[in-house]
């Protein structure tokens, strides 16, 4: 994977308000984009995604810090001198222009040939399959239109860059679901790097190369949606995307790089550990509800406990599961072909069993 | 789209609100007819007619006796023309008309073209050091008393006639564009409010300096809050009787100070064919005004 | 914004330099309209206090010489023959006319505004904007016409006079120029539409659901209005109020046609220091006395909509 950078950003903090009510919405950032890459950001509102994003574009300046547009320092330059463009969250189409007129704003900017400018947006209206709309206003067309619209402008100038701010939130589920799947197919075909802001865990794993997770202003983790999702290495990406059950253990010995972890039940498994962590330690393990698969109470089992409560979800069923030795709940999920939600009911004793590899020892 | 929804709530059928009156009996129903209307109030309706009538029926006398055939304003004596005919021929009212629309059109383009730059200059921005201080400088003028204005105006001019021996129409252009800058600057930075700041944005993102824009996506969207607020400093700068009083040299009535002066006399119904001709002129502005201001929603 | 900490990094100070710039450009783009302003509009303000503290001059203007006299006159005046001070009863009649005046103007065109504002926001969407554009039209139309207007129907020969005369009602026109009560209905006819717009502006966002649970909760129509809908409004009342009673108290044109010579207001008091009394300084005095009376009338109004506001918000 040694495929050239498209955007870098090095060490970048970005600080609002003024001094004594300072909100750092990015702190010391860095994080490596390749070319052709669909990279997302994740995270709640607030985490400082939207903020990255804007510097990215020059629509804000960072306090601190270099942005690199392929090995180019354009932190200070204003946005119409950066080869990046931007879908923005409210599209921002310009509303006393057409369908065409939009598209053709950035070339017309740019000083390209009027030859060329059509055909651009010829070749763009097809890409976004917007060809008989073209002569209508912005606001005589459909939200998931104006969502195409919003792409194709941003997209007619080539940019080394597209950035995509929230671009589908505004959509119904349905419409949204299948522009998830344009969005990929037009990144395909351009080959241009997007970069995807979004809070939707499920839109960030479906269309991703790689995901970045952030909170607080930090990149906590980076990787491609299956490492994000299988092995989260710290608490707040394994809670925020998707379900998980958090264990407390103790490590009881360590052998190399391996350690003894014994489990709230007594059982111990033997599971790589980090170089810092001691015999003694209390660690975190994380553990998906799918991944835990439920057999009688005894030897086979990693953890023991009485099921609370039953909720049946039509493919499958959730069990949750009060554990033995420790004042916590767990939840399972397992799906309906195995038919053990016609046996087991509330009140029954139970045991948990977990496969090594999806038991994930957190960082903090 | 606030207003819309807020009048479909204000719409609905009084009779719709309370259902409890459709089941009863004939003589019920015959009482409670139309339903309990809960936003009656009695008498409300009455008073307001009598308001309308009020506002309106004097000015349509007036603009009724401009075509008296009489000499007086209040008996007919069959439809005519000629008041229209001799204010047209009056040279007075000539010069001062031109004079009207003269100082009406400059004090309209200057004060709107730096209202313009000022209300760019203080909304979607940020607090930055002056910003009330800009703000309260510029609606100043709304906050005087015309007369206050107008005398302050008077002594300071007289000083400079005195010093400098001009007394040409520049100080009624300045004056007048003085105090039509916050009437131009209220619809143009309304508009502006109005107006998402992301459209620029997205312009810069596609490579269009500052410069361009400016001209090819600020200016066009704002283009009918500058013609409201253009419109308005030209019919409050036409209206000016106590400024332009206290601020004209001899010889330069306009037409509204023109016809305080002529109040003094004996009216005849040129008087009332003047100023029908002012009020066509007017409602025709606001008019276009009210339409300007509807388009935005 | 650049403190000492932020400013040692070359970031954070260009991001201070690109603040400051845009604040530059800013006070730039603003500067005719100020310089215009300053000019034609607050600068001779500052004057008009300066003069109001110098000697008067022999014949009008004033004599560079400091003198509280034009103070003094607003209420007193000494006798030129004995040198006696007494109560400037000239001015302060008229200063009192001036605010009974404007105070029932300001009532009256409450009682005639709210039941209008309130017709207007009740009607359907769509007349309703044609009852609204009615109440614009002659806030736009010219003052001196309006007031025009008014003197045509009250004249000894006018329209009202004339039509009662033919009835027999009246043997005599009525006198009705000329009089406080000419004036007080010139004013309430010129400035009912600014009791009215802002009257309507609160009225159009009355929730009608509360109505709707005070009759639920036995309340009576006038209780509905007394306790449910005046509370409701009472941001829009002030506003009206404050609009009507401020340029009624400085008004000059209406009392000028409608008064004559004896029923002046404070407007053409100020107005004629400058012609025939020639007594600059104490024009410049009564101008600042109305303007102080208007700015607290403003203050007034600021504290009250924000103490609304802190409570609704």
């Amino acid at each position: 994977m040694s495929a050239a950078v498209a955007v870098e950003a090095k060490n970048v903090s970005k600080i609002f308000g003024t001094a004594g009510a300072e909100v750092r919405a990015l702190d010391n950032v860095s994080v490596t984009i390749r070319q052709n890459e669909f990279f997302t950001l994740l995270g709640p509102s607030g985490c400082g995604k939207t903020t990255l994003l804007r510097l990215i574009a020059g629509f804000e300046m960072p306090s601190e810090g270099s942005i690199l547009l392929e090995g180019d320092e354009v932190a200070h330059l204003p946005p119409y001198k950066r080869h990046v463009n931007t879908v923005f969250q409210s599209y921002a189409l310009f509303p006393h222009m057409t369908v065409a007129q939009n598209i053709a704003f950035g070339l017309e900017m740019l000083g390209k040939p009027k030859a060329e400018v059509q055909q651009t947006v010829a070749a763009m209206l097809k890409l976004v399959r917007m060809e008989e709309l073209k002569d209508r206003r912005t606001s005589q067309i459909s939200g998931g239109q104006q969502q195409r619209v919003a792409l194709a402008r941003a997209l007619a100038p080539r940019p080394k860059v597209l950035l995509l701010d929230e671009p589908l939130s505004a959509l119904d589920l349905k419409l949204r679901k299948e522009m998830q799947i344009e969005l990929k197919r037009m990144q395909m075909e351009t080959g241009i790097t997007f970069i995807f802001v979004t809070h939707d865990q499920e839109e960030a794993l479906t269309m991703s190369d790689r995901i970045a997770v952030m909170s607080k202003g930090k990149i906590l983790q980076i990787g491609s949606p299956t490492e994000i999702y299988e092995h989260p290495t710290v608490r707040f990406v394994a809670d925020f995307i998707g379900e998980t059950n958090f264990i407390e253990a103790e490590v009881t010995q360590r052998i190399g790089g391996d350690g003894q972890i014994k489990l709230p039940s007594g059982v111990t498994i033997s599971h790589p550990v980090a170089e810092n962590v001691g015999v003694g330690a209390v660690v975190t393990l994380a553990i998906r509800p799918e991944r835990i698969d439920l057999v009688r109470p005894g030897a086979e089992a990693h953890l023991n406990g009485k099921i609370s409560n039953v909720v049946y979800f039509g493919t499958d069923t959730t069990f949750h599961v009060e554990i033995d030795g420790a004042n916590k709940h767990v939840t399972a999920r397992v799906q309906n072909r195995r038919g053990h939600q016609e046996v087991l009911k509330a009140g029954d004793a139970v045991g948990l069993r977990v496969a090594p590899d999806a038991m994930q020892i957190l960082k903090d | 789209m606030a207003e819309v929804a807020q009048g479909n709530n204000l719409g609905t059928n009084p009779g719709t609100n309370l259902g409890t009156n459709q089941g009863g009996s004939v003589a019920v129903r015959k009482k409670w007819g139309r339903g309990f209307d809960i936003k009656k109030q009695s008498g409300f309706t009455t008073i307001a007619m009598i308001c309308f009538v009020m506002l309106y029926a004097p000015i349509l006398t007036l603009v009724v006796y401009s075509f008296n055939a009489g000499t007086s304003v209040a008996i007919w004596a069959g439809f005519s023309w000629r008041w229209y005919e001799s204010a047209w021929a009056n040279q007075q009212v000539y010069d001062a008309s031109i004079r009207s629309l003269t100082i009406a059109t400059f004090a309209a383009v200057v004060s709107t073209i730096v209202a313009t730059m000022a209300a760019l200059a203080t909304t979607r921005t940020k607090p930055f050091p002056g910003l009330t201080f800009i703000y309260a400088f510029i609606n100043q003028p709304l906050m005087v008393p015309e007369i206050v204005t107008g005398i302050a105006l008077l002594i300071f001019f007289a000083a400079i006639k005195v010093a400098t021996g001009y007394t040409g129409l520049g100080y009624l252009l300045i004056a007048h564009t003085a105090f039509c800058i916050p009437f131009a600057y209220l619809p143009i930075r309304a508009r502006l409010e109005n107006m998402d700041l992301s459209l620029e944005r997205a312009a810069a993102d596609l490579y269009a300096t500052p410069f361009k824009t400016f001209r090819y996506v600020t200016l066009p969207l704002l283009w009918p809050g500058v013609l409201a607020g253009g419109m308005l400093a030209f019919v409050i700068s036409l209206d000016d009787v106590v400024i332009t009083e206290l601020v004209k040299s001899g010889g330069q009535d306009t037409l509204p100070t023109y016809m305080l002066g002529q109040l003094r006399r004996i009216v005849t119904p040129e008087m009332n064919a003047i100023s029908s001709v002012f009020l066509a002129i007017s409602i025709v502005m606001v008019t276009i005004f009210f339409l300007l201001n509807r388009k935005k929603t | 914004m650049a403190d000492g900490k932020s400013a040692s990094n070359p970031a954070a100070s260009a991001a201070a330099a690109v603040d400051r710039r845009d604040t530059r450009n800013r006070w730039l783009l603003s500067a005719p309209a100020l310089i215009i302003l300053l000019f034609a509009a607050i600068g001779p303000l500052i004057i008009v206090v300066v003069y109001s503290f110098l000697k008067k001059g022999d014949y009008g203007g004033v004599e560079w010489q400091f003198s509280g006299d034009g103070w003094y006159s607003v209420i007193l005046q000494k006798d030129i023959f004995t040198d006696a001070v007494t109560v400037a009863d000239a001015h302060v009649s008229i200063l009192l006319r001036s605010v009974k005046l404007s105070f029932f103007t300001t009532i009256l065109a409450l009682l005639f505004g709210f039941p209008t504002a309130y017709f207007i926001a009740t009607r359907n969407e769509k007349s309703r904007e044609l009852w609204l554009f009615l109440i614009t039209i002659p806030f736009w139309t010219n003052l001196l016409i309006r007031t025009f207007a008014v003197m045509e129907v009250i004249r000894n020969e006018g329209i009202v006079n004339s039509l009662l005369l033919g009835l027999g009602v009246i043997d005599a026109p009525l006198q009705i120029m000329f009089t406080d009560f000419a004036v007080m209905m010139g004013l309430l006819y010129v400035y009912l539409p600014l009791m009215v717009l802002p009257l309507y502006a609160s009225m159009e966002r009355i929730d009608f659901r509360l109505v709707e649970a005070g009759y639920d909760l036995y309340a009576t129509r006038w209780r509905v209005l007394r306790h449910v809908i005046f509370p409701l409004v009472k941001p829009g009342v002030i506003a009206g109020s404050i609009l009507v009673f401020i340029p009624s108290l400085g008004a000059y044109v209406t009392p000028r046609v409608l008064g004559g010579g004896r029923n002046l207001m404070l407007g053409n008091l100020i107005e004629m220091q400058f012609g025939q009394g020639r007594n600059w300084p104490l024009g410049a005095a009564l101008s600042i006395t109305l303007m102080a009376i208007v700015m607290i009338a403003l203050l007034l109004y600021v504290r009250n909509a924000s103490k609304t506001e802190a409570r609704h918000g």
